[in-house]
């Protein structure tokens, strides 16, 4: 991101405003330490032997450092049943979100195209009606999906999840492409009819790679979205089929055994990578797309 | 050659608001007129109409021999440069050209042919690689440009292009166009809510109002043969001064502005060839159009046979560098006087007006209409 500089602004000098300063730092630094806590206790404590976990106080640092935790979670740690750990389900996670994020965000900006650019009759009534599909509580559809899915014939499978996620993500999708394209010049889409392009023609050549920065939003938030889902995962899939979400509930809340820690933190860490993976990468975008409407032609 | 517009009884609804109210209108080959008029008086939507953006409520348009009403804007054989210059942000100065061409699948060579000679034309060949966001507001109307000239269509239209442009950039640009007209010869279609580029390029102006054509003629004789009161007020910069007052017929015709206290009222005598037109009887209500320009200092133009002097205070002074704009009060009306600079006196002094009676229009107060 842009970094602005802030070497010219004005401000008030004396002890009084330095007192204040530094109690404003002390507040922020103790919120920041309050966030992060959590985030470094299951770093070190994955990077614990269990031996240690048991002598050692919760926040103290691993004395030695082993990645045994972190292999074990991966490919050997039971997950109900079978021990083969969370890599076979990380591989659904990403079988299911991919085409569900690339599906539904598509779908998304050509609502939102059609929405804003196209304007017919009835068109602010569909998008009303399609918000709706926003505040809908999840678990209110949950049987009449599972029907549904049922009688598709993919109940229990990836595709049937991927169905679900692309067609309750519709409602955020197209949200944000709509609002998106409302800031683009009409003009714009009103010359490339006048050139000759077609709907599909302006909506691919023009539109699309104008709307970086709404597809960057709209990805990191299916994105997050999807791969953190656990209701309709657990709900949808069955055994082979289960997204990491449901993995990782099973190997945390095994009920026999020893109770591994340092195994359950590598897991939900390993669960958590991708989406943290996504905002750093696109992060930047993130912010900038929020404030996005100003693409000036 | 070129092709001509004709518009039949067009109207156009939007939810249940007429913005077009039935409009009839005949476009010679090679013209270039302009439709001009005060925000939401529908010359937009008249143009995008012809455009092929907006759909018809009824009526008919014919661009050269075809009608065009079921026609979408990519088959109408046009071209249209937009307000907010509408260039495609992601694409490069060239591809924008280009890209009306690309959708039609023109011969690479031919593309490339076409943007050197237009680019070239408008001084924006060094810019081809660059993208809009790079460019200046003036670069990227000739782009805009460009884009709509290089496809040779035979009708351009043009909405509002130079309004988002700096004053002295958009006497050039003004200019320019005027100067690709008359090389390419192409119909166009121009709209404005500026008066003096109304003036300027036009070679005939649709004066609208209200989803209405008031007027359509030559600029010369929009400007000194108004019809109505709208048009007579809408072109001329500054307004012209409308006075209000009564027909007086004695040994000659008058027009008598109303009494107002701590001033004495003015009589206009009124020609003889305005006089002779008029039939209006003793007392009817009318108001008397003076230009700026037809009311200057006493004795500082030429004399002539139709003249009115008059004595007010000056209430402001107004220079404008060429000529000095006297603001004056007459029956509780702000008049404007266009006097030279070196006429000009320091406000609140009296002041000696001469009006040239010959160039006053007089109108019905009621109707608007010219007497």
């Amino acid at each position: 991101m842009r970094q602005r500089s802030i070497d010219g602004i004005v401000r008030p000098k004396g002890v009084h405003h330095s007192l204040m300063r530094i109690l404003l730092y002390a507040v922020l630094g103790l919120f920041c330490l309050y966030y992060l806590i959590p985030l470094i206790v299951m770093i070190s404590t994955s990077l614990k032997s269990l031996e240690e976990i048991r002598q050692g106080s919760l926040l103290s640092l691993p004395r030695s450092v082993t990645f045994d935790a972190w292999a074990k979670a991966w490919s050997a740690a039971c997950v109900g049943v079978r021990c083969n750990g969370l890599a076979p389900y990380v591989w659904n996670s990403v079988l299911m979100t991919a085409p569900a994020v690339f599906i539904s965000t598509l779908l998304g900006a050509m609502n939102g195209y059609a929405l804003t650019k196209w304007r017919f009759r009835g068109a602010d009534t569909i998008f009303a009606l399609m918000l709706f599909g926003a505040f809908i509580p999840f678990q209110v559809i949950l049987l009449p999906m599972a029907r549904m899915l049922g009688l598709m014939g993919l109940a229990g499978t990836i595709p049937g999840l991927i169905f679900v996620h692309t067609v309750y993500g519709l409602a955020f999708t197209t949200l944000f492409f709509r609002n998106f394209f409302m800031g683009v010049s009409d003009g714009i889409i009103q010359a490339a009819k006048v050139d000759g392009a077609s709907f599909f023609g302006i909506f691919f050549r023009l539109v699309l790679p104008m709307s970086l920065p709404a597809i960057v939003v709209t990805v990191i938030w299916q994105f997050t979205q999807i791969w953190n889902d656990f209701l309709f995962g657990v709900a949808f899939t069955i055994g082979d089929s289960n997204p990491v979400t449901v993995a990782l509930n099973n190997v945390v809340n095994t009920s026999t055994g020893v109770k591994e820690y340092n195994v359950d933190m590598a897991a939900a860490i390993i669960a958590a990578l991708p989406t943290l993976a996504v905002y750093v990468i696109a992060g930047a975008y993130f912010v900038r797309g929020l404030s996005a409407g100003a693409v000036k032609g | 050659m070129a092709s001509g517009i004709k518009l039949q009884s067009v109207r156009k609804v939007f939810g249940g608001n007429e913005v077009i109210k039935g409009i009839d209108l005949v476009i010679q080959p090679g013209e270039f007129v302009v439709l001009v008029g005060p925000s939401g008086c529908g010359k937009s939507t008249l143009l995008n109409l012809v455009a092929g953006l907006e759909t018809l409520t009824s009526g008919h348009i014919h661009i050269g021999e075809i009608c065009v009403d079921n026609v979408p804007p990519r088959d109408r054989d046009i071209a249209m440069v937009f307000q907010s210059y509408a260039l495609y942000p992601t694409k490069t100065v060239r591809d924008n050209i280009t890209f009306g061409m690309q959708t039609r699948k023109v011969p690479k060579e031919e593309q490339a042919t076409a943007v050197q000679e237009f680019s070239k034309l408008l001084q924006i060949n060094t810019l081809l690689d660059r993208k809009p966001g790079q460019l200046s507001g003036g670069q990227r109307q000739r782009v805009a440009m460009g884009r709509a000239l290089v496809r040779k269509p035979e009708v351009f239209l043009f909405d509002e292009p130079l309004s988002n442009l700096d004053a002295k950039l958009r006497i050039e640009m003004r200019t320019e166009i005027k100067k690709l007209h008359q090389r390419l010869g192409k119909t166009a279609v121009y709209v404005t809510h500026d008066q003096i580029e109304a003036m300027t390029l036009a070679t005939r102006i649709a004066v609208m109002d209200n989803g209405h054509i008031r007027q359509f003629d030559v600029p010369e004789v929009i400007y000194e043969d108004p019809v109505d009161l709208f048009v007579a007020g809408f072109m001329g910069s500054p307004p012209m001064n409308m006075l209000t007052g009564q027909i007086r017929r004695g040994d000659r015709m008058y027009v008598e502005t109303p009494s107002t206290e701590g001033q004495d009222q003015l009589r206009f005598p009124l020609p003889g060839r305005l006089a002779d037109r008029v039939s209006a009887a003793d007392g009817h209500k009318v108001v008397l159009g003076i230009r700026p320009e037809a009311i200057f200092a006493k004795g500082s133009e030429l004399p002539g046979s139709e003249r009115f002097v008059f004595e007010r205070p000056i209430d402001v002074v107004e220079p404008t560098g060429p000529d000095t704009m006297i603001v004056f009060d007459v029956a509780g009306t702000d008049l404007i006087a266009r006097v030279r600079p070196e006429d000009a006196k320091p406000a609140g002094t009296p002041f000696l007006f001469e009006v040239d009676m010959d160039r006053a229009k007089l109108f019905d107060a009621k109707t608007g209409l010219r007497l």
